[in-house]
């Protein structure tokens, strides 16, 4: 209301030199109309030439014949053709991948988050040292993924690896492991020989490692903002510690929980460069992405690498369908 | 004999120390070997892997002067690098920042037409693969001579920190009563002059906290990177280098993780000098929901 005022009064005399211009002043709201749009257009070109329009083009070019080489002189709009599609789904081994990405998805949301729960849950009292501990936890999300991939792939090697190291010297075990090499490995269990996909657990647990401090982040400053009341009143009533959890911190993180399980969902699902830093793709862990940028690069087909991201993204965009019609609703009536 | 409650208590007090301890050392461990072998020589690597430190014998500076000495002299030039990326970083930086505070000023503040819509798109960039963009963006700069310039990397890197630069001043413009923007409009303000006498300078903190986080994602950046500049090695940024280091003829590992160090400190600084300002600009909003 006082906005409308002040500018009202501000205005009237430049309304009135408006006036002998043209024939009628601009009105306020039209005047934060063009303001807005002045103001967002800036934003709004970049998002439209870096985002959508490239965005639109793959969609063109996942139906047209385009290899890198006569991309050049072709048309935006001819060569149509379905035979992209029909190289991506009767190409060797493109369900398994989309399996494989769908397990390094679920698995490395989920153990991000719950990673990033515990941490949140055991710092969330103070202790001497505690800032910087809470610093330094989110140094794995904070450094450039090519030098923790690095570390990573050094740590683990079978030949000079402080893991394997200590493995074979602590532990006993019988040889060095290939971690990021081994696309199954036996291992016996009480008796049991079971065989794991090593290579996609190792970058599984890589993920987790790298993005717990996320969750953490947005965990930690949930729960610092649960009331103290609702704990204490709990306390008095007798309730024990993972009853306090069960009952009260987790349907208020519960929100909190939901969303971040999508975000770090939709990251993991197009995550290209730490599977394409650690393995390469090989071993079991050929995730779509990275099969995208191997149709781009190693065969310059750009048309099968434009439907290969398609397909990808109307799969993540039908999983989201599904999440928002049958658990977004549930979730929230939870919490 | 201990209630339930009792037995929980004491569990939990002593696992809540274990899980502290253990969450220490997976994230300092992978840190602290990446400094300690980057000051090893490799032989010494070879000959005791499970030696995790570094007698003063045998501490080397040897593959510092390596990597960051220029290829001509027989290094592996990343001084060069260094400078590529911090270019790149900084012009994404300001040019986001450029781009992104009217933006965000103008969801928060103005009322126009397609304003929820806008608001909703740049929002949706996140949710767009970057594989998707990365095919024509490819096949884009190829043809207008983009590939293998900075400024055409820092352009990605605008629309790729966007959403969650407007994201983060917008939460910290909501916060700034309006009451003071009216005042400067009675003071005969313009908008633009409200916005960059009043606003900016209230909203300083956010700003840093923006720009560090737009300038650590485009310091991070890979893929982009890989795609645009490869070809070039006379435009390699650190993260890339490193990579292409790595993939080149056999390089000592010793010298790789002297890479990474390089790589890694500036970001490190960098975030540990504004911790609290990039968390809180980050998580504000997620305690409220």
């Amino acid at each position: 209301m006082s906005t409308a005022q002040s500018t009202q009064q501000r205005r009237t005399p430049e309304a009135d030199t408006a006036n002998t211009r043209s024939q009628r002043p601009l009105t306020l709201a039209q005047r934060e109309n063009r303001a807005g749009l002045a103001f967002v257009s800036p934003t709004l070109l970049v998002v439209l030439v870096v985002v959508v329009l490239p965005i639109a083009w793959t969609v063109l070019l996942a139906f047209q014949h385009a290899r890198l080489v006569d991309i050049q002189g072709m048309g935006f709009l001819s060569n149509w053709t379905w035979s992209n599609f029909s190289e991506v789904f009767t190409s060797p081994g493109f369900w398994t991948s989309l399996w494989t990405t769908l397990v390094y998805t679920v698995g490395a949301t989920a153990g991000s988050i719950v990673l990033g729960l515990i941490a949140a849950l055991a710092l969330r009292r103070p202790f001497r040292g505690r800032a910087l501990l809470r610093g330094t936890m989110l140094l794995p999300y904070v450094a450039p993924v090519v030098a923790v991939t690095f570390v990573w792939e050094i740590a683990l090697s079978p030949q000079f690896g402080v893991v394997n190291e200590v493995g074979t010297k602590l532990f006993g075990w019988d040889e060095p492991v290939a971690f990021l090499s081994t696309r199954s490995q036996e291992i016996s269990l009480l008796g049991w020989h079971v065989h794991v996909p090593l290579a996609l657990l190792t970058v599984i647990a890589f993920e987790t490692w790298r993005y717990f401090p996320f969750a953490f982040l947005f965990l930690m400053a949930r729960l610092q903002a649960v009331p103290e009341g609702l704990e204490e009143a709990a306390v008095v009533d007798g309730a024990t510690l993972t009853q306090r959890f069960r009952h009260i911190l987790l349907p208020q993180l519960m929100p909190v929980i939901a969303l971040l399980s999508v975000l770090r969902f939709i990251l993991t699902f197009n995550k290209f460069d730490d599977i394409y830093l650690l393995t390469g793709g090989g071993s079991g862990t050929d995730v779509v992405a990275v099969r995208v940028y191997d149709f781009l690069t190693a065969r310059y087909d750009v048309g099968a690498a434009a439907a290969q991201a398609l397909v990808l993204a109307a799969i993540l965009a039908v999983l989201l369908g599904i999440y928002f019609k049958f658990f977004a609703k549930k979730v929230q009536e939870e919490a | 004999m201990a209630s339930r409650a009792q037995i929980e208590d004491r569990t939990f007090g002593v696992l809540r120390w274990v899980v502290i301890a253990g969450l220490a050392v997976i994230t300092i461990f992978p840190f602290y070997y990446m400094l300690l072998l980057s000051v090893k020589p490799i032989d010494q690597l070879l000959l005791d892997p499970g030696k995790l430190w570094v007698g003063t014998s045998e501490f080397t500076l040897d593959t510092y002067r390596t990597v960051l000495k220029s290829v001509d002299d027989g290094g592996q030039g990343f001084l060069r690098m260094l400078g590529n990326s911090a270019l790149v970083a900084l012009g994404s930086m300001l040019l986001t920042l450029l781009v992104s505070v009217p933006g965000a000023y103008a969801i928060t503040r103005l009322r126009f037409l397609g304003g929820r819509q806008v608001s909703a798109l740049f929002l949706a960039v996140y949710l767009f693969p970057a594989t998707l963009l990365a095919v024509p963006l490819f096949v884009v700069f190829a043809r207008i001579g983009l590939q293998g310039s900075l400024f055409g990397l820092a352009i990605v890197y605008i629309a790729q920190t966007v959403p969650v630069s407007i994201y983060m001043l917008k939460n910290y413009f909501i916060t700034i009563p309006e009451s003071i923007e009216e005042a400067a409009a009675l003071d005969g303000a313009s908008r633009l002059q409200t916005v960059r006498k009043v606003v900016l300078p209230l909203a300083a903190p956010s700003l840093m906290a923006t720009g560090l986080y737009v300038f650590m994602i485009a310091w991070n950046e890979f893929l982009f990177a890989l795609l645009f500049l490869a070809a070039d090695p006379d435009k390699w940024t650190v993260s890339l280098g490193l990579q292409q280091l790595a993939n080149g003829i056999e390089v000592p590992k010793t010298v790789l993780m002297a890479g990474s160090v390089v790589l890694t400190i500036p970001v490190v600084l960098l975030f540990y000098a504004a911790e609290r300002l990039l968390t809180e600009g980050l998580t504000s909003g997620a305690d409220k929901s």
